[in-house]
Order: structure tokens, then C-alpha cells, then sequence
């Protein structure tokens, strides 16, 4: 129990939970829009993971250097995954819109076996190994031993992406139209916001960040196959019921809430219980707080 | 002539932005140990032309829905006579019914001794996930709550059988009750905690709910062998004689016909008891419904009881139809599939809910020639039959209430 094992786990806890701020975030802007659980963004977030994996082996062969192949490819992923999740709203999603809403789960729940099978079928269900792309940064030699330079790269752009988030939707007219249409739809069309637009913007949105989060821990842990949207959207998804889903800062604060758990209960307690901690602790939360951490409870109408 | 230049036009655009789309992980397939890179460019052709099409009967069939035409006429195969006949009029007339249901009865009954071994065996999952949909239903179709950790309570029934076989040596029938009751006391602790919570909240903890059980089990050796499992679980025996495996698949699949029915008939009375009529109350609303004296809290515990009764029920038939168990068969996959189940055959419906068992089982198994596609195509069966038939196959009949105006009129001008 020394010092050095709680930064470590403090740490690697802070990694997990700024890739789960990051699926997470897709998760609540969604849903604080559409009410909608998105099962299939976890399969955005592999297929992210994938189209990096997939450019970054071409790339490098040409011998480019590791930062900027790392930078194409994260740009690549961002794009293919936007435009992956607008198309699948605009397919899976957008006819269901006005059924009752257990039918668009399930149109999650099929758009997700089949993102799923369609990487499996048109790759490969072997465990790929992703490039080694971030260097050693010179400054980490002193601290080598606990925090790698993925981790910083981590961290660094999680917070940009953060930062902008809120840039956006605070500041911007798509941000504020995004909140309006979270609020009260019918009011938003009223004074002219299209909404068709705002969600298709949210989607593509949700689906960068997600891809960002995907290309940033496939590098982290080095190997990835058509799984690892499950498990991660799953997780991400608690994270954001944990933070009550539809609030942005909620997503943030329960992903770290989640990683950290998760981190001591697997350091301290027993790393085969790693999930059970996460779960554990959501239901003791919810008990609780019935609406998440910063959720509001909503009072019904009579 | 313009119309269909614009219709071409626009299928175009579809082709190539899938064709865009898919052109990475379609086209593109790297070796990463080899650092070897092979180009598919033929991939790209076939998406181009497939969404081609595709994206022209798409907009046909949405364009359709959205003017509320039938979306295949299947009137138009069937001969005149048929053709203006109402399917479920017919089936509540009860001389026609009945003659069908004992027919149905029968096939069942004769099924395994025509089929052979294999086709009982998968026949047997798919009365299975039947009793399982209903047991679901219960929950979600009557009561309206997202439940996604079913299978936790599958995962009880089957391991009450394995554990107590191998430590105190239980037979079938023996376990049979009694891992149905220790699912429903399962069900019952789920309860509790999650009284307060509503909708997608409710759905995700009842889901963690169900990892936990999984993991728990996944990690506890001593206790339930951990990861590999149990194996060397006993067959039902026939009075005590233990069957050649031929006669035991019979047995086990009559076993679970005779449950199904047993099944039917007890959600049938309980839909229509006081308690099914409070489940329906609270799914529409529940402040009206409590205003209304039904108790939430027992009404909700209810539910969850009685559906996880099923499930444990079933789990039991798993433990010793496989003779083995392990935590691997009880994923978020298997509540998934029982949710598809009762989604497909239409929420709330029975008829429905036997019609996407059988579907949801039977169409993988047949289609093992494309075993490689065949989840690629289920998960696109769920997305189209969500976008055109929101309702399920078979859509509930909700009891209707009709008062005669006529009389009300002449009671009023007798005053």
C-alpha cells in the first residue's frame, strides 16, 4: 500500500476514465436529444478504432514518421466514424423516431450485431495489433515507471476535446440550438430550429469523440478486434446513467467516478471483479440518487 | 419520366456514398503481424451495386409506410375466396379455433417421433425461448419495464440444478420447483432496489445486475467451478430409469411442450386477473393507477417475481438438456435475444410471443448454409422490421369495451 501503487492506480484509473468521458459523452448528447440509448455507439467507437488501425499500417509503410501517421489516422477515424453514425441515424433511426421508444432500442440493439458481424466478416475476428505510434516523450524519463506518454497524449486531448465541447455547445449557434431542441422539441421547431439537422449534428458529433476515444485506447493497450465496442459502450454507458444520463458535465464526472472505482477495486480488492465494482457502485449510486449525480429528478405531471 | 430520373439519381448518390463508407474496412484488409496489405476492390463494386438497389426499394417501402399502404400484399397470391378474410376474426370464432389448436396439438405431439434427434433437440430450444419470451413478457410487456438481466435468472434455475446435483446429489424434478422458486427470490431481491427507478435507468441496472451474476459465477471456483463450468449433469429420468439419449431428447422436449402449454395457460389467467389488470394499469401510468388503489411496490415486486419464475424454470431444462453449464451461456446476449423475442412477435401478445420464439430460433438454425451472415442478417432483420413493422408480427388485441348507444338512447327517453 505505498504511495507510489496509489498514484499508479490513481492514474491508469484517470485513463479509463477519460476514454469512458469520451464514449460517454456521445451517449448523453443523444440521448439528452432523442431520448434514445444508442447501443450501437460502442460499435462506432470500434469501427473508429478500426479505419486508425487500418490507415496507420498503410501509412506506415511509407515510412512516414510515427506523430504525423498518428495524426492522419486520427483524422481519418473521426471522419469515417461521423459519417458512420449520421448514416446509421439517418437509417436505423430516424423512421423510428415517432414509434414508441422501445422500437428504437431495438433498432439499436440490430445496428449494433450488425456493425459488429460486418467488421467481422470484412476483417477479422483475430486480435489485430495497433502500430506503436506515440514516442517516448524525453520528459517522462524521470516518471517512467508509472505514466507512459500515451497516457499524457491521453489526457492532453481529452481535455481539448472537452474544452471545445463546451465551447460549442455554450457558445455556438448549433450549440444552442442543440440545447433548445434537448429542452423542448416542438418549441425549438416553432422558432425555427431544424431539427432534423440538430440531431444528425449530435450524431456526428457523439461519433468524433467516440472515434477519438477509440483510436487513443487502442494505442494505449495496443491490440483491438471487432469486440471491444461492447464492452466499452456498455461501460461508457453506465458511466453516463451514473452521472444522469442527458447532462454533459454528469458524463464527465461519472466516467471518472467509474474509472477510478474501477482502478482501486481491481488494485486493492481483486482484478477478477474489475466489472462487478462498476456495476456495484452504479446501483448503489441509483439507490440513492435516483437520477445520477447531477441528474435532475423530474417531477411528473398529473 | 423525370420522376424516375431523380429516383436513379438519387440511388446513386446512395451507392457512392456507401461505397465511400465501406471503402476502408471493406476494401482494405492489413496484416499486422506480416505487414502485408491486400486491396479487395472487387468489395467495392458489390456495395456500390448492392446499395444501389437496395436504396431504391428503400425508398419505395418508407414512401409506402409513410401513406399507410400494406407493405407486401400478400392478399394478392392467395385465391379469391381468401382473400377477404380476416385472419383474426376467423381465430376467435371458436369452431374454427379449436379444430386448429388441436391440430397444432397434435403436430406438436407427433413432431419428435417424425424429425429426428437433431430437429427435436433445436425444436426443444425454441419452446425454450417460448416460455421464456412469456416470462418476459410479463415483465416488460404487461408491467412496461425495461428489463435487459433476464438471463440472470436462467443462469439461477441452471445452476440450482448443477450445484445441488453435484453436492447433494438432487434429481430433475426435484430441482425443477425448486430453482424456479429460488429465481423468483432472486427476482425478488432485484425487486427491492430498483422500486424507484424508471425506464432506462431501471434497464441498465437490472443489466448490471445481470453481469454481476455472471461475473460472480465466472470467478467463484468453489462454488460454481468457475469459467469451465459443470459438467456431468444428469438427464430427467423416467421414474427413476435412466434413458438411452435418443428416448431422453423425446422426453425432454415433451417435458418442455407440457411446460409450455402450462405456461400459456397460467399468463393467459393471470393477464386477466386483478393482478394482470394492475400490471397494465401501472405500465400506462403508474401515479393514475396507484390514485387508483393498486399497490406499485407489490404490483412491480409481483412482476418481477413471476417473470424470473419462468426464467429459473427454464434454467433448469437448460442444465439438463446440455448436461452442462457455464457462465458463458448466460450473457447480456441471451436477455437480448428473449427482449428481440417478444419485440419481433409483438409486446404483450402471446400468440406473438410463441411466433418470435420460433422465428428468432429456427431462422439461425436454418440458415447454417449462411452461418457466417446469419447474425449480419439478424441484426438487419431487427433494424427493418423496427423501421416497418414497429408493432411486431402479431400486434396485441387490447380489450375493448363497447357500449351499446342505441340503448343508452331509448333508457334516456323512457324517463
Amino acid at each position: 500500500m505505498n504511495l507510489e501503487y496509489l498514484i499508479q492506480l490513481t492514474l491508469s484509473g484517470m485513463t479509463r476514465g477519460s476514454i469512458y468521458a469520451l464514449i460517454a459523452l456521445g451517449y448523453t448528447m443523444v440521448y439528452g436529444i432523442i431520448q434514445l440509448i444508442n447501443f450501437a455507439h460502442g460499435e462506432i467507437y470500434m469501427i473508429g478504432a478500426f479505419t486508425a488501425l487500418i490507415i496507420a499500417t498503410v501509412l506506415n509503410m511509407t515510412g512516414m514518421p510515427g506523430v504525423a501517421v498518428f495524426i492522419i489516422a486520427m483524422i481519418i477515424a473521426v471522419v469515417y466514424s461521423s459519417a458512420y453514425g449520421v448514416t446509421m441515424e439517418s437509417m436505423a433511426y430516424k423512421p423510428v423516431r415517432r414509434a414508441q421508444r422501445l422500437s428504437a432500442l431495438i433498432s439499436a440493439i440490430g445496428m449494433s450485431f450488425f456493425l459488429q458481424n460486418y467488421v467481422l466478416l470484412a476483417q477479422t475476428s483475430d486480435f489485430l495489433s495497433f502500430p506503436k505510434l506515440i514516442p517516448r516523450f524525453a520528459f517522462l524519463e524521470g516518471s517512467r515507471n508509472f505514466l507512459t506518454s500515451t497516457q499524457v497524449v491521453i489526457f492532453a486531448v481529452t481535455a481539448v476535446v472537452m474544452v471545445g465541447l463546451t465551447f460549442l455547445i455554450k457558445f455556438t449557434k448549433i450549440g444552442k440550438a442543440m440545447r433548445a431542441t434537448a429542452q423542448d422539441k416542438t418549441m425549438a421547431l416553432l422558432v425555427g430550429i431544424n431539427i432534423n439537422q440538430v440531431i444528425a449534428v449530435t450524431f456526428l458529433i457523439g461519433s468524433a469523440m467516440a472515434a477519438v476515444g477509440g483510436v487513443l485506447i487502442s494505442s494505449h493497450v495496443g491490440q483491438i478486434n471487432f469486440y471491444i465496442g461492447f464492452l466499452a459502450g456498455i461501460k461508457a454507458f453506465v458511466a453516463a446513467v451514473l452521472g444522469g444520463i442527458g447532462s454533459i458535465p454528469g458524463a464527465v464526472l461519472g466516467s471518472f467516478v467509474l474509472g477510478l472505482t474501477e482502478s482501486f477495486g481491481a488494485g486493492y480488492i481483486s482484478s477478477d471483479y474489475e466489472d462487478v465494482f462498476a456495476f456495484i457502485i452504479l446501483v448503489l449510486i441509483l439507490i440513492f440518487r435516483p437520477a445520477g449525480l447531477l441528474g435532475r429528478a423530474q417531477s411528473d405531471k398529473i | 419520366m423525370n420522376n424516375a430520373v431523380q429516383e436513379l439519381k438519387k440511388s446513386l448518390i446512395t451507392s457512392l456514398w456507401f461505397m465511400f463508407l465501406t471503402f476502408p474496412i471493406m476494401v482494405i484488409r492489413v496484416n499486422t503481424v506480416e505487414n502485408i496489405i491486400r486491396w479487395r476492390w472487387s468489395n467495392m463494386i458489390f456495395v456500390g451495386i448492392f446499395s444501389f438497389v437496395m436504396s431504391y426499394f428503400w425508398r419505395g417501402m418508407l414512401k409506402k409506410k409513410e401513406r399507410g399502404d400494406k407493405l407486401v400484399d400478400f392478399s394478392r397470391f392467395m385465391p379469391s375466396k381468401l382473400r377477404n378474410l380476416d385472419i383474426r376474426e376467423t381465430l376467435a370464432d371458436k369452431k374454427i379455433a379449436k379444430p386448429v389448436l388441436i391440430i397444432l396439438l397434435l403436430a406438436a405431439l407427433v413432431f419428435p417421433f417424425v424429425a429426428g434427434m437433431y430437429q427435436t433437440s433445436i425444436m426443444t430450444t425454441a419452446l425454450m425461448y417460448i416460455i421464456l419470451g412469456l416470462g418476459l413478457n410479463i415483465v416488460i410487456g404487461l408491467g412496461g419495464m425495461l428489463h435487459l438481466g433476464y438471463a440472470a435468472f436462467y443462469a439461477v434455475g441452471a445452476y440450482t440444478y448443477a450445484i445441488l446435483h453435484r453436492d447433494f446429489g438432487i434429481g430433475f424434478w426435484v430441482a425443477l420447483p425448486l430453482g424456479a422458486v429460488l429465481a423468483m427470490l432472486f427476482g425478488m431481491l432485484l425487486g427491492f432496489p430498483v422500486l424507484r427507478l424508471k425506464g432506462d435507468y431501471l434497464a441498465i441496472v437490472t443489466l448490471g445486475f445481470a453481469e454481476i451474476v455472471r461475473i460472480v459465477l465466472e470467478n467463484w471456483n468453489d462454488f460454481s467451478s468457475g469459467p469451465s463450468g459443470i459438467a456431468n449433469i444428469p438427464r430427467p429420468s423416467f421414474f427413476g430409469m435412466k434413458l438411452p439419449l435418443p428416448t431422453a431428447t423425446i422426453y425432454i422436449y415433451m417435458i418442455t411442450l407440457a411446460l409450455v402449454f402450462f405456461t400459456i395457460f397460467v399468463v393467459r389467467r393471470l393477464e386477466n386477473s386483478r393482478l394482470g389488470r394492475a400490471w397494465e394499469a401501472m405500465r400506462e401510468d403508474a401515479i393514475a393507477s396507484e390514485s387508483m388503489g393498486v399497490n406499485i411496490t407489490t404490483t412491480k415486486l409481483t412482476a418481477f417475481a413471476l417473470g424470473a419464475f419462468w426464467a429459473g424454470m427454464v434454467g433448469v431444462i437448460f442444465a439438463a438438456k446440455t448436461t452442462f453449464v457455464n457462465p458463458a451461456s448466460f450473457t447480456l446476449m441471451e436477455s437480448v435475444l428473449v427482449l428481440c423475442i417478444i419485440v419481433l412477435g409483438g409486446m404483450g401478445s402471446t400468440t406473438g410471443v410463441i411466433v418470435g420464439a420460433l422465428i428468432i430460433v429456427l431462422l439461425p438454425e436454418y440458415l447454417r448454409a449462411f452461418s457466417e451472415y446469419r447474425m449480419l442478417l439478424y441484426g438487419a432483420v431487427l433494424v427493418l422490421m423496427m423501421v416497418f413493422r414497429p408493432n411486431g408480427i402479431i400486434q396485441k388485441v387490447r380489450k375493448r369495451y363497447t357500449v351499446d348507444i342505441s340503448e343508452l338512447s331509448s333508457g334516456g327517453s323512457n324517463e
